[in-house]
């Protein structure tokens, strides 16, 4: 019986998830607010029958009585944020929000099935840093003066990453974490945020060379400290952030494009350099002849997620635990595995439509501090992205990071949640924006009434 | 423009996933590495390994208690090429396992299966085998360790591949321990087609005559006379069994074998050239194949002593090679120059029958010039009508070929027998190499193995 529910359920998960994703595209073309609501009511549903079919399913196999315990904590946490966020900010916008919730279950499932001791840690950091976040989209409509800190925001940054350079710890041969009293934390999670913030209040104040030269020195620094610490894939994230964001603000190609090409060239001179950085792009050109040891994980990934097929082997079904690593840089091949290619797409797809509501967002505030921000933190989750999945299924170079949201990692998790939160935030500054310009326009136009209005009045007379 | 690059990256990410999961995945899962297979035997009885003619080679047999069994009905004939799956997979039995456990079946009836948790019938896998050559193979090789490979030149299908001494696919578990014995000499478990490395001997001078007609446009002059041996130094070389072949031309020289005509060959050599042609025909190099297999050597470099150029340039000396890997030299002489890619794999079927996939043939290169391959024929040939190969007559049809003998030790009176040839008819020719370890002089041991396998081949029934 529990086969047949096992076998069946896969066939339901894949329909769950591509409806949800259907409407994750189509609900924004709807007209009219009712529909509106109600498709994201839809989305909701979706995602609790998707949740509550798996933990069933995951009690079934290990007929462990905490697990059903652990999903009701869960489900009364993605409960409680969807109702709160919803009478705390009406105006939210609800794509993200549930997007992000979904992503959130996602990655509490397929960790429970991995390992239930992590899966527990991830929900705990999920919900403090929910709570948290409540406050990000207040404070940021009511501080502006948020956006004149620009060198505490780079200073902080940077001092972060250098403090881990030199005493971090290493995890993997890269050094990333810093512990605190037995509590581990990876700052460069966090210098995410304050980079962004960094070079967006540099940039809305001003593009002229000089400054641009100076935002630049300092960006550099906080990529070549990341190098030093053998964090390629951060080092990678915030190169190309930055690079997105001077020329959205500048307008420049030529900034773009000389950008590249020191790209291309620190690429060239740090795969000559470094040993790890050639190991890692042997791995990735044939990874077969490497198998046994350099070639492995990916190896192991490949054979995930080919072994799943398109409709995966089933939850619980799968190996995924033979992946090196498999919580944090591989959580993409886990799923996979075991949900199968159908739903794979639907996570990227899920993934794409973040990213593309954080650049919606980021084009319609007229506020440039905001909008570079928003720009930024977009790039950042998008690349980020495209760089774990990318490296999970060898379409490049793997370069260590990890599923936003998904993976495990407890920094990770704050970060990212702070930064939906703060994207939120800028969503609810775009609304007032439009709302203020909304209220001018009828006033402009009342008054232009009243005048004609009264002319009339008096021709009549 | 930015949100248009990065959905963009987005969509070649999908694109490479789809493509990955759609094309290439079949592949890669079927590396023996994934030990991800074995899930699918839970699911899945292993389908039939078959030869081209329908013959099984091995099935999973279900015992009224619901044991599986995997039964080897040809048991120690094809035990190499087919392998076993009872303890880590070899042979064919690795190269097709995905296939095996993976059922096409029509789809209903899986789902239907799957929700009565009965397993299904996983694909059969038809081979290129040709039972009727490898059993005369097998025959023929009597008590003698050694291998025989057959070739079809024109495709690259691997007719036979036998190896002794072997042992019972059906009795692996049981024999595991012996087999496996430290001081166990006769390591039955190995491939010796395959992963046996050999001194060429004598069939190496295909390899010297190629080199040799490369460096002299005008070889079709070359004269010598033999006197039985050479000497270079201190070091001198004999004809076998102390023939004097007296005066003779290139083409004599080479049918009846003469170890002093190609030693003085081997001198007036350039070592580089020499080098470089070889590893043209793949000596230190990667073979096309898909098992296991051992890379064959040839070290000859500049400012070697005569003794070596001597030794090698009539297969002695430092140069090690597979049978294997001999068949596929001559197989590219047979075929006009080109390279086939040896396989085993025909095509997969439903357990119904239907065809899942098919295999074709798949040329790896050149490894010489047509008139090359045609000179080198004529000479080849010459070996059968008027050489050392004379036993192979009155087939009915013509066969090309070279005998050798490779001593291994420095006791002269052991040696492994060589043969590699291949039928000249024209129409879907065999390219045929046999080995037979520690036997004596190839034209004795390893020609009368081949004779059989080619009149098997040549009565009509398996020539198309």
């Amino acid at each position: 019986m529990t086969n047949l529910i096992v076998e069946l359920s896969k066939f339901a998960f894949i329909i769950l998830i591509a409806l949800y994703t259907l409407l994750s595209f189509t609900i924004l073309k709807k007209k009219s607010q009712g529909e509106m609501n109600y498709g994201w009511k839809l989305q909701n549903l979706l995602m609790f029958f998707f949740h509550l079919l798996a933990y069933v399913v995951l009690y079934l196999q290990t007929e462990e009585i905490k697990i059903l315990i652990f999903y009701l904590f869960q489900l009364f946490l993605l409960q409680a944020v969807i109702v709160l966020t919803g009478v705390i900010y009406p105006k939210i916008n609800r794509l993200v929000l549930n997007n992000m919730c979904m992503l959130l279950v996602i990655g509490f499932i397929m960790l429970t099935r991995l390992s239930y001791d992590r899966a527990v840690r991830q929900f705990q950091m999920a919900a403090v840093s929910l709570v948290l976040a409540m406050v990000i989209p207040l404070l940021i409509r009511k501080c502006s003066f948020l956006q004149s800190l620009p060198w505490i925001y780079g200073g902080a940054g940077l001092l972060l990453l250098t403090v881990v350079a030199v005493f971090g710890d290493t995890s993997n041969g890269a050094k990333l974490f810093l512990k605190i009293g037995g509590f581990a934390f990876q700052p460069s999670e966090f210098v995410k945020l304050s980079f962004v913030f960094f070079v967006a209040a540099r940039l809305s104040k001003s593009t002229a060379f000089k400054d641009v030269a100076l935002t630049t020195v300092m960006a550099a620094f906080h990529v070549i400290v990341l190098v030093l610490s053998k964090d390629l894939g951060g080092a990678l994230l915030f190169f190309i952030a930055y690079l997105v964001m001077l020329y959205v603000a500048a307008k420049n190609p030529l900034y773009f494009l000389s950008g590249l090409g020191a790209g291309s060239a620190a690429a060239w001179a740090g795969y000559h350099l470094f040993s790890h950085v050639r190991v890692r792009v042997m791995a990735w050109s044939d990874p077969f002849q490497y198998i046994d040891k350099e070639g492995y994980q990916i190896t192991q990934s490949l054979f995930a997620i080919g072994t799943g097929g398109w409709f995966g082997m089933g939850l619980g079904q799968g190996t995924p635990n033979k992946i090196p690593v498999v919580v944090e840089d591989f959580m993409f091949s886990a799923i996979a595995e075991e949900f199968g290619g159908i739903f794979s797409v639907c996570l990227i797809l899920i993934c794409l439509s973040c990213f593309m509501m954080f650049v919606n967002i980021a084009m319609q505030i007229k506020n440039n501090f905001y909008k570079y921000a928003a720009l930024g933190l977009g790039t950042l989750y998008g690349f980020q992205v495209f760089l774990t999945i990318g490296g999970a299924i060898k379409f490049i170079p793997s370069t260590g990071v990890t599923l936003p949201l998904v993976s495990s990692g407890g920094s990770s998790m704050v970060a990212t949640i702070a930064m939906f939160a703060v994207i939120q935030g800028m969503y609810l500054l775009k609304e007032d924006e439009d709302l203020r310009i909304e209220k001018e326009r009828k006033q402009r136009a009342k008054a232009r009434a009243k005048k004609t209005g009264a002319g009339k009045k008096e021709k009549i007379r | 423009m930015i949100t248009y690059l990065f959905t963009g990256l987005f969509v070649l990410l999908i694109g490479y996933f789809v493509y990955f999961d759609a094309v290439l995945s079949p592949e890669v899962i079927n590396n023996p590495y994934n030990s991800r297979q074995d899930a699918f035997a839970n699911r899945v009885v292993r389908g039939k390994l078959l030869a081209s003619d329908g013959t099984v080679l091995a099935e999973t047999v279900i015992d009224g208690d619901g044991t599986e069994v995997r039964s080897y009905p040809y048991g120690n004939a094809f035990a190499h090429v087919i392998g076993y799956s009872t303890r880590g997979r070899t042979g064919v039995e690795s190269l097709a396992n995905f296939h095996l456990l993976t059922s096409n079946a029509f789809f209903g009836e899986r789902i239907a299966k799957e929700i009565r948790e009965e397993k299904n019938i996983g694909d059969n896998v038809i081979t290129t085998l040709e039972p009727r050559l490898q059993q005369a193979a097998y025959d023929a090789l009597g008590s003698h360790r050694g291998a025989v490979v057959v070739l079809e030149a024109k495709t690259g299908k691997i007719l036979t591949m036998v190896s002794k001494p072997d042992f019972d696919p059906n009795r692996v578990n049981e024999d595991w321990d012996a087999l496996n014995k430290e001081d166990n000499s006769e390591s039955a478990l190995y491939n010796r087609a395959l992963q046996g490395l050999y001194p060429p001997g004598s069939t190496f001078k295909i390899v010297t005559l190629l080199n040799y007609m490369r460096e002299n446009p005008s070889y079709e002059d070359f004269h010598f006379n033999c006197r039985g041996s050479l000497t270079e130094g201190n070091y001198t070389i004999s004809c076998y069994g102390k023939n004097v072949h007296g005066d003779e031309d290139l083409r004599k020289a080479f049918a009846k074998s003469c170890n002093t005509a190609f030693s003085s060959i081997g001198l007036s050599l350039e070592e580089g050239i020499f080098k470089s042609n070889c590893e043209s025909l793949l000596f230190n190099a990667e073979l096309p194949l898909e098992l296991p297999y051992s890379k064959s050597a040839f070290t000859l470099k500049a400012g070697s002593t005569p003794a070596e150029r001597m030794m090698t340039a009539i297969g002695q000396g430092e140069t090690l090679t597979s049978p294997m890997h001999m068949a596929m030299i001559v197989s590219s002489i047979a075929n006009e120059g080109i390279l086939m890619e040896p396989y085993l794999l025909e095509r997969v079927e439903t357990y119904e029958g239907d065809v899942v996939k098919n295999y074709y043939p798949s040329v790896y290169g050149s490894l010489m010039s047509r008139e090359e391959a045609e000179a080198l024929t004529e000479y080849m040939k010459a070996v059968v009508t008027e050489g050392t190969g004379s036993k192979l007559g009155n087939l009915g049809f013509p066969v090309a070929g070279k005998t050798g003998t490779a001593e291994y030790s420095s006791n002269k009176d052991e040696s492994h027998a060589w043969f590699v040839g291949f039928s000249d008819t024209g129409e879907d020719d065999i390219v045929v190499c046999v080995l037979v370890e520690k036997a004596g002089a190839g034209s004795e041991y390893a020609v009368p193995v081949a004779r059989k396998v080619f009149e098997v081949w040549g009565d009509g029934n398996i020539r198309k």
